[in-house]
């Protein structure tokens, strides 16, 4: 069953298109399909689209469920629906599965039309500047000139920032939630740990696995349990966890003892069942990649400079993956470009993870943002 | 920080409106402790300044996005290390002075930020809390409204002390506006007016 309030059961489109993409890295695909989900109506004047982009191990399904699958719902369904802060009774919003992901769209697990085989490694590596170009020309496609708000936690973040900066003209708000503008060697190193799992991981074979019949399970379980670890804060850790253990005492061996081990197993097994080595492996380089700043000497203001969106920025103080100051230094930098931005830092536990929670200080505030953007757009 | 007040309408603070006559057009601000953003919004309207406003609390945070005003979720405590020298026309500190702990730094701050900065703050000077103390009681007024044991203001100051305090921190102040119920006051200021507005730079 949906949860209460959800807009219910959705369905997924495809998306082909036969225009080729030029990829930062100097590769094309010539070819390439879009998986998205759609919720609400595009009304008449088209002003009331709001695109919605995913962060590492989600997809283009944001809200609802699927009628074969009712377990399966939208990563941010508590956000998204009838009713809820982003009101689609009102509006347009738009779910895009990014090229190199594994969940409907082109991706190293896709068939590669010049080999008729998997694509595995030779899947070009693609940036956050690659998802906003082929997101876009989806957009073209689905009638939206311009979007009312583009927004996103996390890499999704990275995205809403993106499209500011590549196409000012078609994004009138830029939501920016638990970002940073780019990452730091921290974060680098987390996703170093990540990659490593997997590509030393014996089923890995350089990342032709599809053709050997086996997937690097091991590789991804670890991943998983690392990025889960840098999801969550101490404290939320202590507080869900704390030292407890499953059994009635310690058992003197490497088995299940405490429910964290148990927590972060289950977590990667689920992982691991539905998520793909080779996207996982391509969505933390864009990750590492993102850093606008850097095509202008490093100066971020500089980099905003032909940013012309309302931005909202927020960040939680028990975020220690990307924390508040690094928001402030994107916040800075539209300052310094004198764009309108309102900033708020909400005081929650749960670490880098808040942006997906229901927490009443970040859903009315988001409320109240679209509740203006949508009578701006007369929604 | 919050406001000493959360006015109904801006009839309620003359000081704002004493503020949005000194403000260029288009220029752009910053409003430390900018409560529900009502200044912001009237600056806005009134002047076309792009403005922002720094808050604490969330209601306000809450209060100012609803407004459609910009505002920053931060701490005045924690100082502006945020904002490069220079980076606004204008920062203002409304009826928030004497609720600040590090009060020079917090000046010095705006002067660094800010090329011009506008204070607001309620005079212990007028005659009426003087009159509260000789009879024994710390003053409670509309200016003034709590309880020594609550008050969230911890640096009660007259307009005397202030300008002594500009004399000895290199501040020069360039215009000034004492008022008593709205009206201003010329005379005696320092005995007959409740709320001063003062604009300064760095001498």
């Amino acid at each position: 069953m949906p949860p209460e309030g959800s807009i219910g059961v959705v369905s997924p489109g495809i998306a082909l298109f036969e225009e080729p993409i030029a990829l930062k890295s100097g590769a094309r695909l010539e070819r390439y399909e879009l998986a998205y989900e759609t919720y609400g109506t595009l009304n008449a004047a088209r002003t009331n689209a709001v695109l919605v982009c995913h962060a590492l191990n989600a997809s283009h399904h944001v809200a609802g469920v699927y009628a074969n699958d009712a377990d399966n719902v939208g990563w941010w369904d508590n956000l998204i629906g009838p009713g809820k802060p982003v009101d689609t009774n009102r509006f347009f919003v738009v779910g895009i599965n990014n090229i190199g992901g594994c969940h409907g769209s082109t991706g190293p697990a896709s068939i590669n039309p010049a080999t008729g085989k998997p694509w595995g490694a030779d899947f070009p590596v693609v940036t956050v500047e690659d998802w906003v170009e082929a997101q876009s020309r989806l957009a073209t496609r689905l009638g939206i000139d311009r979007f009312a708000a583009v927004m996103g936690g996390s890499l999704g973040a990275m995205q809403a920032m993106q499209w500011a900066i590549d196409q000012p003209a078609r994004v009138a708000h830029s939501i920016v939630i638990a970002a940073a503008p780019k990452l730091s060697a921290q974060n680098i190193a987390f996703n170093e740990v990540a990659r490593q799992a997997i590509t030393t991981d014996p089923d890995f074979h350089g990342g032709n696995y599809y053709s050997q019949g086996v997937v690097p399970r091991r590789g991804l379980r670890i991943a998983r349990m690392i990025g889960h670890i840098t999801y969550l804060s101490d404290d939320a850790m202590a507080e869900k966890f704390g030292r407890e253990l499953r059994g009635g005492g310690l058992k003197f061996n490497f088995d299940v003892e405490f429910q964290i081990e148990s927590y972060l197993r289950h977590q990667a097994d689920k992982f691991a069942e539905r998520f793909d080595a080779n996207t996982y492996l391509r969505i933390t380089k864009a990750l590492d990649y993102f850093d606008p700043a850097a095509a202008r000497g490093g100066n971020l203001s500089a980099a905003l400079e032909g940013a012309g969106a309302k931005f909202l920025v927020v960040s939680f103080t028990s975020d220690w993956r990307f924390s508040p100051a690094r928001s402030r230094e994107i916040v800075k930098a539209l300052l310094d470009n004198r764009l309108d931005v309102s900033y708020a830092e909400i005081d929650a536990p749960h670490g880098h993870d808040a942006f997906l929670m229901e927490d009443p200080r970040y859903h009315n505030l988001l409320r109240a943002y679209f509740d203006n953007i949508a009578r701006e757009v007369a929604a | 920080m919050t406001r000493l007040d959360t006015p109904a309408s801006l009839s309620a603070r003359p000081d704002f409106l004493a503020i949005a006559r000194w403000i260029r057009r288009d220029a752009k601000v910053l409003d430390l402790g900018c409560g529900d953003g009502s200044l912001l919004r009237h600056l806005r309207e009134a002047r076309g300044v792009t403005g922002y406003g720094m808050e604490i609390a969330d209601a306000n945070v809450l209060a100012c996005v609803k407004a459609g005003v910009n505002v920053l979720q931060s701490d005045l405590e924690s100082g502006l290390s945020g904002f490069e020298d220079g980076s606004f026309d204008y920062v203002i500190l409304s009826q928030t002075l004497q609720a600040i702990r590090h009060t020079e730094r917090i000046v010095r701050e705006m002067l660094r930020v800010g090329r011009e900065g506008i204070v607001t703050f309620p005079n212990f000077g007028y005659w009426r809390p003087r009159l509260q103390v000789m009879f024994g009681n710390m003053p409670v007024s509309k200016t003034l409204p709590y309880e020594w044991y609550d008050t969230p203001n911890i640096h009660l100051f007259t307009i005397d002390d202030f300008e002594n305090f500009c004399a000895r921190h290199g501040i020069r102040i360039l215009e000034k506006n004492i008022m008593v119920e709205g009206r201003p006051v010329t005379w005696m200021p320092n005995l007959r007016g409740s709320l001063a507005v003062y604009r300064f730079d760095r001498a």
